[in-house]
Order: structure tokens, then sequence, then C-alpha cells
């Protein structure tokens, strides 16, 4: 049997300056490493709500993403003819659709930020049933009107219900705000693709993407076969969802990858903080540690004993690391999109595994910081160590 | 019986031939022990005397198993310790000594009866024996009142209380007791050696006793003196006889 947790618990308390010293170190990496961890599960899941299972996106063969990539017309016509496209009353659910980018002054810095102006085929709404008007209404064809994001609504000076607004050479009016269930497209502003593209002086039947409704999520493959192997076609087609979890992914990569590096140099700042309490916690307790060893605890339990207390001291660390980030699930930030060059809102996510891991994190800095001051605890010479006074 | 010149018989509990220990410090050698003997009975209780240096401390280590010996031997009850692996000699230690040390050596972070508790937490002993045993020993050292102070809301003579306690609630083969009144006042002093005289008389306690204070050494059944590296007998040996 081993020497009584009490034993490590109270000696933890005993040593309280020493062990709120390395518990901070370890909550601060913890800490760090989970916000960064759901600042990109974050980015990457509002992405991702973005994209629905039942569409597809239809880009030029080869472009990676919407804003290098064109669709003519005629090809709209063939995907609107195309086995698997649900149709309601008006005709096929296809929406071809232009993006630009214009730059409106945020509430909160007044400085400019990009915003993605996706120009929408009427029948969006019917596309993407996740977006909902949920104040005025949805513009009207052939106007000049704007419908926005609620994040936009929310962010940007000028372009609330019933604001008019001038960009790209037009003048627009705002008449309804939409909520697209925390995706991409909150950030975004709707308008009318032909109105879009006589304001901008575009080609009129040049599109960048088209996205349509399939019937089922199976109809895919009957979609996606059916244009691939139309030789007047060169496109891709990709199931929505997938294209946005594909856009997340450099920027998710980045910060997690960036989230890692930080979390890793604090955590090796946070190790030798939970050595350096437990080495000397090992010194000044060698003569307790000699005297146990004579009564007969063998290495291992000594060995165990260090250990659990750096365990202790790292878990301690990690769940107040958790507690403090707690605060930011669902708090909303933002980020330049580099896929799109347009800013994005998007909240932080804690998700419980994120806060396993977090506390798996702690576990292993506490481990690495523990093994070489128990080690030595068992190492103790008994003889050595009880003449000391 | 206790004999110094290695002709003891058979039977002796502790019987230590020609045990040599050397400490290297630096460049100098330092020979402590030099071919000692010492053959001691089940039941003995032997007082360790001699001048500061002359190796008494390094004996009971030795005797303990907490140290090796340069070279020599020593069996206690027919078990030769010092050709045990490290690990066999803590078991053993566990099962056959008691220590008893001069600077009381309590953990300060657990009270007296978790203290008493910890030999036998290396035992099979149910929880429940465990605190028969605990109330036993506790009661013996007369602190069945105290069970639950930390070592640094007792005095030092009952924290040497607790100490002998905890040397003796798993039934060792034998103390080793090394200044065990070195550190307390007389009356304290007084209080530790009855005991120990009890836990000798009463109880058949194998005890060895390091010690610099004559009134000490007196309760013991027997005197050797440390000097040079060898045992001699004093004036009270074999009184036991
Ligand atoms: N680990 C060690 N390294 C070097 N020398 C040591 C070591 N341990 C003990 N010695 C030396 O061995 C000699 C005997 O030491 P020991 O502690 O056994 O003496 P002692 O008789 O118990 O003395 P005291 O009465 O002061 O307690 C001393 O000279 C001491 O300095
Ligand atoms: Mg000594």
């Amino acid at each position: 049997m081993a020497i009584p947790l009490s034993y490590n618990l109270r000696s933890l308390r005993v040593r309280w300056t020493s062990t709120v010293v390395a518990v901070l170190g370890i909550a601060g990496t913890v800490g760090v490493f989970v916000a960064m961890l759901a600042l990109a599960r974050g980015f990457h899941a509002t992405l991702v709500a973005s994209g629905s299972a039942d569409n597809a996106i239809v880009r030029r063969a080869g472009s990676t993403s919407e804003m290098e990539s064109a669709v003519t017309l005629d090809q709209v016509k063939i995907m609107e003819d195309a086995p698997g496209v649900a149709r309601d009353n008006t005709g096929p659910l296809v929406s071809p659709e232009v993006v630009v980018i214009a730059a409106f002054p945020l509430k909160s810095s007044g400085t400019d930020a990009n915003v993605q102006v996706r120009g929408v085929s009427p029948k969006a709404l019917s596309v993407r049933p996740s977006v909902k008007i949920v104040d005025g209404r949805f513009f009207h064809s052939g106007l000049n009107e704007l419908v926005v994001g609620r994040n936009v609504a929310a962010s940007y000076s000028g372009l609330g219900l019933g604001d008019t607004v001038k960009f790209g050479g037009g003048q627009w009016k705002v008449v309804g705000v939409f909520d697209a269930g925390g995706s991409a497209f909150d950030s975004e502003i709707w308008c009318d693709a032909a109105v879009l593209d006589q304001v901008y002086q575009r080609p009129l039947n040049i599109f960048q993407s088209v996205t349509a409704r399939l019937t089922s999520p199976a109809a895919l493959t009957q979609f996606k076969d059916a244009l691939t192997s139309d030789p007047r076609m060169t496109v891709t087609v990709d199931r929505e969802i997938e294209y946005y979890d594909k856009q997340s992914r450099a920027l998710t990569t980045l910060i997690t990858v960036l989230g890692s590096m930080v979390a890793a140099i604090m955590g090796i700042g946070a190790i030798f903080g939970a050595l350096n309490t437990m080495y000397s916690a090992v010194s000044e307790r060698s003569r307790e540690i000699a005297t146990m060893r004579a009564i007969g605890f063998g290495s291992g339990i000594i060995v165990l004993s260090f250990l659990f207390e750096a365990i202790c001291i790292a878990l301690i660390g990690g769940a107040i690391g958790c507690i403090i980030v707690l605060p930011l699930n669902g708090l909303t930030t933002g980020t330049m999109n580099w896929q799109t060059f347009s800013h994005l809102a998007f909240a932080f996510r804690i998700t419980p595994s994120l806060l396993i891991a977090g506390i798996v994190f702690s576990l292993l800095m506490g481990i690495l910081g523990g093994v070489p001051p128990a080690v030595r605890a068992a190492r103790t010479r008994i003889a050595y160590a009880l003449r000391e006074l | 019986m206790v004999r110094v010149d290695g002709n003891g018989n058979g039977d002796s509990l502790v019987r230590v031939r020609g045990l040599d220990k050397k400490y290297q410090r630096g460049s100098e050698e330092i020979h402590v022990l030099q071919g000692l003997n010492l053959d001691v009975d089940a039941g003995e209780f032997v007082a360790f005397m001699g001048p500061s240096g002359s190796g008494k401390s390094t004996l009971l280590n030795l005797l303990g198993g907490i140290d090796l010996p340069t070279a020599g031997t020593i069996t206690v009850a027919n078990d030769e310790i010092t050709h045990l692996s490290g690990s066999k000699l803590t078991e053993w230690r566990a099962r056959h000594v008691g220590f008893v040390f001069q600077m009381y050596n309590l953990i300060p972070v657990l009270t007296a009866f978790q203290n008493v508790e910890l030999p036998l937490l290396l035992t099979k002993l149910s929880k429940a024996e465990r605190r028969k045993h605990v109330e036993t020993a506790m009661a013996l050292v007369e602190l069945s009142d105290r069970m639950y102070h930390y070592p640094r809301q007792l005095s030092g003579g009952q924290e040497q209380r607790v100490g002998i306690a905890r040397a003796i609630v798993a039934d060792p083969t034998f103390l080793l007791c090394d200044e065990p009144t070195g550190d307390l006042d007389r009356k304290s002093a007084d209080e530790v050696l009855s005991l120990l005289e009890t836990l000798s008389r009463q109880h058949g306690k194998t005890i060895l006793m390091v010690t610099h204070d004559p009134l000490a050494a007196e309760r013991a059944h027997c005197i050797l003196h440390l000097d040079k590296g060898v045992l001699t007998e004093g004036k009270k040996a074999g009184a036991a006889q």
C-alpha cells in the first residue's frame, strides 16, 4: 500500500507559495492552449455551418475559391437541367452568384473593413433554407436593394435596416436583415446578382459560382457526374459543406499550429516551474523521504507519491486554466478570411473535448515536471539524508 | 547474552562478523569500523557509547540496513542482510526494524495517528486492524489522547513517544534507537527511557540504543563502548546474565 495521499495534499498546502507559482504557470499555459484551439474551432464551425449537405457549389475547374472562378450563363442553363437538382414551382433551385468586396466603417473602431457582397439569384433563400429574413424583407429583383447578415448589421455603421449606402458607384437601400445561423453568410451582404453586375460594370452573363439545391444529399454524385462528363463544361463540383470545410482549413491550421507553438513554449516554461517546485519540495523533504525509506517504503512508492503531487499541481492548474477561459465560449470575434479577403465574424467554441484536451495537456506537463524530481526523491541516500539537520 | 569477541554461539539474534566501514572524504579515507564483531541475543537491551565521530550511528545504520558495509557480514534472525538487494533490503527493514531517531523524524503534515500507522501501510492489515494496532501502540506510550494532534502540537518528549509508537507498531524484530533522548530535557528523557525499559522488560523487545548520556546507558542491560572502530564491553556488560 502507498503513502497516504493526504501526505502530498497537505505538503502542497504547507508549501503553498511555491505550489501557487507552479499552478499558475500551468493554468496560464492551459488557458492559452484552450483559447487558441477554441478560436480555430469557432472559425471552422462558422465556415462549415455555411455549407449544406443538400447543396452543390459549382466553380470553374481548378479555381480554389469563388473569387477566382468564372461560370457562364450557358453553363448555368445546363446545370439547371442537370439531374439531381431540386425544383419548386418557380423552376430549378439554382443560384448563380457573383462576389465583390466592399469596404464599410466598423462601429467599434470607425475604420473600414472589407465585407463580402454576394450577388445572388432571387431564389437564394430557397436554395439556402437555413438563411432566414429576421427583419424587413428580401430584396426585389432588379432593384438596388440590399439584405445584410446579422453580424454586418451589428458591426458596421450605415448598414442598418432602412439605411442608404453608396458603394461600387451605386446607391443602395438596406431592406432586410437575415440570420444565417452563425455561418459565414452572417458576415455578408446580399443583393441581386444582375444589379451588382450592372453597378460594377461586369459582363452580365458571367458568374463566379453556382449553388444548386439537390433533391437529396445522395443526388450529388448524379449531378456531379452529369456535369463533369459534359464536354461543354469545365467545372468543379463540390458538396457545399465540404467546400467551406476546405476553405476554413488554411486558417484553422494556421491558428492551431500557432496556438500549439505558443502553448508548447509556455508549456516548457510551466514544466520548468513544476520541476523547480518539485525539486525544492524533494530537497526540503529529504529527511522525511529518508525516514519513510528507512521505515520500509520502496523507491517505487516514493516515485509515485511525488509524481502524484506534481500531477495534483498540474490538474489544479489545468482546471483553473479551463475555468479562466470558459467565459470566452460564444464570445464573438472577427478575423480576415484570407480566402475572400473580407472580414468574418465568428465565436470562440469551447467544447468538452477541448477542455479534456486542456486537462490532458496539463497532465502531460505535470508528468514531465514531476518525474525527474520524483526519481531524485527515490534515489535519496537514506543514511546521508538522516545525518542532515 | 551480548558478546563482542566474535565467539558467540550460533543462535544469537544479531550476529556481526568482521564489519568494516570506510568513508571516502575527498582523497582522505576514514576507516570508521574496523573488523567489528557483535552478538546480541533476543530480548537484550544494549547501550552503545563512545566519543563523537567514533561510528556509533554508522554501526546502527548498518544494523538497520539503511547503509552498506565495506566488508563483513550482518545476520539478523538467520537472514544475512549484507547480501540483500536494494528492494529486498527495503522489505526486510519494513518487517524487522523499528527506528527511533534523535530528531524524532515524524512527518509534520501527518497526525500522530497517521505517523504511527505508516509502517502498517506496508503490511496486509485491514484498515480496522491497523486502527487497532495504532491505538494499542499509542496507549502503550500513553498518548491515546493525542492521536489526532500534529507533531508541532506536541512537546519533544511526546513527539519521541510517538516516534517509539511508530517504531513498535508493526512488531519489528528489534528497535534501533540513535540517541533517542539526545534532544530532550531530563524529565522527558527519563519518561522515554522508562518506556524503553518497559518495552524491554515487559514486552521482551530487543533494543539497541546509542547514547551519550550515562544515565540513559544505565537503563540498558549492557553497555558497549565503540572506540577506534571496535567494540569493548563496558562496566555493565553481562549484567543481564
Ligand atoms: N557519509 C559520510 N561521508 C563521510 N564521512 C562520514 C559519513 N558518515 C559518517 N562519516 C564519518 O564517519 C565517522 C563516524 O560517524 P558517525 O556519525 O557514525 O559517528 P557517531 O559516533 O554517531 O558520532 P556522534 O556521537 O557525533 O553522533 C565520523 O568521522 C564522520 O565524520
Ligand atoms: Mg551519531
